[in-house]
């Protein structure tokens, strides 16, 4: 099964500096997911650049609106996430309690739907819908 | 473990997978013994099980794992010090062996890397001096964590068989004393090959009944590909690994998602350009699995049979023979009703 880890960080500050870890926090989070590489539970992992870099799209009445970050109206932003491969629900969350996570901070854990968890209909309309990824060697 | 596991042990459970493969590599080392560092780890866990309903898990379960098994190890090896001692003193041979013990596992403790310890266990369940058969199932145990149950369920056999398999294989490796170390660089090829074999073999079992009902048989594919994954990681320069990885993923991905056989020809394609994947069994039975699926008969048995006369185990040149035959068969002209 796999999982996404969703970190959602503790931190109410838009300042983009505000936003950059510390060396040592860097460091700390190095060894955790070089722990998670190790044990061939890591598929992959990114961190994200803060909202204030970024953009939300709404949609309504079938119209598609840009709001420019921040969005200081947000309770809940996004810093990062991995994709993991776990034998269990109670794996995944074992990973993610094993994060050195700062005072706050919160992992979002969420199985991912593999197309086998959908019915055939849906499976069909799904084909060839998307580029397949690229086999790790190639990287 | 039982259905109605309770969360501590369903959480315990969680633990000893991610765990089990460093603990017993770390182990292995310590007291030279496979079979023994396993069984050392098992008492961790039973006691696991005994405390951490009513104490709650550790904050470092992992670490609780480690010690409490190395505390055992230390009894055993005193144990086992003081047999030798008192028949050394039996034969009128006065050496000094107290205080050594602790010593010899401070130096395990520090110096190299698990990583190392993590590549010697995996080289030794793989080893050649074992029976295809055995390589397996020692390996989901001791690497993956997997019950005797759970095994059996994925290669459809009966427990008792799987359990002896396991019983006999650490027997055959203690009594022959491979030690527990990586192999020489003149036979590095040979052994890797063996350990590459059983992470194909077992990737294979589960994608081969990857549609059917049995709960078990995904999770091998999934439990090959971290294996794959592991490997890719401690050994990053042989190219045949990754030349696995690449395969396993692909047909997962191909199959099990929706991208199709198509999709994944064209990147298996890719990768025969790869000069040190030449000659890599595993190569032309993907592409020919995959050239069957688009209905490319012709093609296919082509690649299986190649593939057949590629692999060196001997249930897989038959299942790949079987396939071969079956697409020529598809491929025949014959007359319709």
């Amino acid at each position: 099964m796999r999982f996404m880890m969703i970190m959602i960080p503790n931190i109410s500050s838009t300042d983009e500096q505000d936003w950059a870890p510390s060396p040592e926090a860097v460091a700390a989070m190095g060894k955790y997911n070089d722990e998670l590489a190790k044990a061939g539970a890591l598929l992959t992992l990114d961190g994200l650049a803060p909202p204030a870099k970024g953009a939300r799209v709404a949609f309504a009445g079938g119209r598609a609106s840009v709001t420019d970050g921040p969005f200081t109206e947000a309770k809940e932003i996004i810093g990062g996430y991995w994709m993991i491969e776990a034998s269990s629900r109670e794996e995944a969350v074992e990973w993610a309690s094993r994060c050195p996570a700062a005072d706050g901070d919160v992992i979002e854990v969420r199985q991912v739907y593999e197309m086998s968890d959908f019915p055939p209909e849906v499976q069909e309309a799904g084909k060839f819908s998307q580029e397949p990824p690229k086999p790790t060697a190639a990287r | 473990m039982p259905a109605a596991a309770t969360e501590t042990e369903r959480a315990i459970e969680a633990v000893w997978r991610i765990e089990v493969a460093r603990l017993i590599a770390r182990l292995a080392r310590m007291v030279g013994d496979v079979g023994l560092a396993e069984d050392l780890a098992q008492d961790a866990l039973v006691i696991a099980l005994e405390k951490w309903p009513r104490s709650g898990v550790p904050e470092n379960p992992g670490a609780w794992l480690m010690a409490t098994a190395k505390n055992r190890a230390i009894d055993q090896l005193r144990r086992r010090r003081r047999l030798e001692r008192k028949q050394a003193e039996i034969a009128g041979e006065l050496r000094t062996y107290e205080g050594t013990t602790e010593t010899e596992i401070d130096a395990a403790e520090e110096g190299e890397e698990i990583e190392d310890d993590l590549l010697r266990l995996i080289f030794i369940t793989c080893h050649p001096l074992l029976s295809t058969e055995a390589r397996v199932a020692l390996t989901l145990r001791l690497l993956g964590g997997l019950t005797t149950h759970e095994i059996a369920r994925g290669f459809l056999v009966s427990e008792p068989t799987v359990a002896q398999r396991i019983v006999r294989a650490k027997r055959t490796l203690a009594e022959a004393q491979v030690p527990f170390e990586l192999p020489d660089a003149d036979e590095l090829e040979q052994r890797l090959g063996s350990v590459l074999e059983v992470v194909y073999l077992i990737f294979n079992e589960g994608y081969a009944a990857s549609a059917g009902e049995n709960w078990m048989r995904p999770e091998l594919c999934a439990e090959a590909l971290r294996l794959g994954r592991i490997l890719a990681g401690l050994a990053p320069r042989e190219p045949e690994v990754h030349g696995l990885v690449a395969l396993m993923e692909i047909r997962a991905v191909a199959v099990a998602m929706a991208f199709g056989p198509a999709a994944g020809l064209e990147l298996v394609d890719a990768l025969t350009h790869e000069p040190a994947l030449r000659g890599y069994h595993p190569l032309p039975s993907v592409r020919g699995d995959l050239l069957a699926r688009l209905g490319r008969y012709e093609e296919a048995h082509a690649e299986l049979t190649r593939a057949a006369a590629l692999t060196h185990n001997a249930r897989e040149r038959q299942l790949l023979s079987e396939r071969a035959a079956a697409c020529a068969w598809e491929s025949a002209p014959r007359e319709t009703g």
